[in-house]
């Protein structure tokens, strides 16, 4: 099958983060993704990036496992910096209060370097989430992430429901891959010989009997489950839970001392979500 | 409406999993940057039609999460709570219609497409732009206009897409009185 049915491929390796609780990943990916997600300080999101390349080594992940990902990622980042610049070139000028003027462009098209502070603290602030979320997604144990949602007080039917997601995923992956080869066989025509309309038309000759075959699978799974008793109890047990070690304990507080540290320098150093070198 | 049973909680885990498949490989890109027309709300509109609110809901946030995880490494988290909104308000179709009755066509069309055109457009002009300047700072006539192209191609996809699955779905269901006395 195609290099994006490999993207989501948990390996276990021997790593420091490997042998972290799901439980631990969610909350250090969940303090980390929030304390950049708020800051507007550059300095602040540099070193967070810093820190994630820093983990990126320590779990061992290779390139060749991201390279898509980081494509995806950069295409999107610089397509919203262009846009956004096009949609609103003052909204640094608004937001920093200043105005100088780098590049004297024709039009309301001036380059500020307000204006260029704000879209490079914007393009960091998008790429230093990143790798926490792949190191997360790659280092841990798809059923382990379920067990970790019903532990941060996820209901454990919502938590279920994930878990359902991502052991299907694969199965409606490859039910769609061999009903278009089906679909073919028959002589469908899906490339760019047939006209867009008819391209996709016969999309949805593939889509519905993906849909109506997994009708039926949610009918069989859920007779299966009610048979077992699932749902009796308020409560339940996960197999793949794992008891939390000591070095659990120093990741979360790592992550809780960069949480404090981001939010403390947005509230008590820039009195605001940005950071401002123009006043 | 609300009532969580075991079916609803496989729904939502299938429903999601087909969710990400058509997110992530059946869209057709539009001419305005960073939206594009998806398959996927289709699927949404039709699951939360079927299965109610909260399965629609969860759906769509479960599978716009997981699918952005995978392709971005992280959600964008204002249009993943959109996308739940979406699929919740969809799910207001829910027993409005006749489709397990075995019919679905006119009145039925209409209610449907009411209701998932409202929903499109309290998710995708009010939730998710105003959680982007919320939480990412975006300015502000940039969200308003993803907002509304998102809102119309979202509708279209349900309206279509959605409208086409219930009908076909419809036909499988036993038609109320279709037994007679011989």
């Amino acid at each position: 099958m195609n290099a994006k049915t490999k993207l989501f491929s948990y390996d276990i390796v021997d790593s420091p983060i490997h042998s972290l609780s799901g439980l631990t990943k969610l909350i250090c990916f969940l303090l980390l993704t929030f304390a950049v997600m708020y800051s507007y300080d550059i300095r602040v999101i540099l070193a967070v990036m810093l820190f994630a390349a820093l983990i990126m080594k320590l779990s061992k992940i290779k390139f060749s496992q991201i390279k898509l990902m980081v494509l995806y990622v950069l295409i999107f980042v610089l397509t919203n910096a262009v846009i956004s610049f096009l949609f609103a070139p003052e909204m640094g000028v608004e937001i920093y209060g200043t105005r100088t003027v780098v590049i004297d462009l024709p039009g309301k098209f001036d380059i500020t370097a307000e204006q260029l502070l704000y879209s490079t603290t914007k393009l960091f602030k998008y790429t230093s989430v990143i790798p926490f979320g792949i190191i997360f997604l790659l280092t841990t144990n798809p059923s382990e992430f379920a067990s970790s949602l019903n532990r941060i007080r996820v209901h454990y039917k919502i938590a279920y429901a994930v878990a359902l997601t991502l052991r299907y995923f694969p199965d409606v992956q490859r039910d769609y891959h061999d009903i278009s080869q089906a679909q073919q066989a028959r002589g469908l025509e899906l490339s760019r010989k047939a006209s867009l309309f008819n391209r996709i038309k016969n999309g949805l000759l593939i889509i519905i009997p993906l849909i109506f075959s997994s009708l039926d699978r949610i009918e069989t799974i859920s007779n299966a489950m009610d048979l077992r008793g699932f749902g009796k109890s308020n409560t339940r047990t996960w197999y793949t839970s794992r008891k939390m070690k000591s070095n659990d304990y120093v990741a979360i507080f790592i992550s809780a001392l960069i949480f404090i540290a981001t939010a403390s320098v947005s509230i008590f150093i820039n009195k605001s979500r940005f950071y401002n070198p123009f006043i | 409406m609300f009532k969580i049973t075991t079916r609803t909680i496989v729904a939502i885990g299938i429903g999601a999993a087909l969710f990400m498949l058509l997110f992530m490989y059946v869209k057709i890109p539009s001419p305005i940057p960073e939206t594009s027309f998806m398959t996927a709300y289709g699927l949404g509109a039709f699951m939360a039609t079927v299965f109610g609110p909260i399965a629609g809901g969860l759906i769509q946030f479960i599978g716009h999460a997981l699918s952005d995880a995978i392709q971005y490494g992280s959600p964008w988290w204002s249009w993943v709570i959109a996308s739940g909104v979406a699929g919740f308000l969809y799910g207001f179709a829910f027993k409005r219609t006749r489709v397990e009755k075995g019919e679905f066509k006119g009145k039925d069309i209409l209610t449907f497409n009411v209701i998932q055109i409202i929903g499109n457009v309290i998710a995708w002009v009010i939730v998710a732009p105003v959680l982007d300047i919320l939480i990412y700072q975006e300015p502000v006539n940039l969200v308003i206009t993803q907002g509304l192209v998102a809102a119309l191609m979202n509708s279209i996809s349900a309206g279509v897409f959605g409208t086409l699955l219930l009908i076909a779905y419809s036909a499988t269901r036993t038609k109320k009185g279709s037994l007679s006395k011989s």
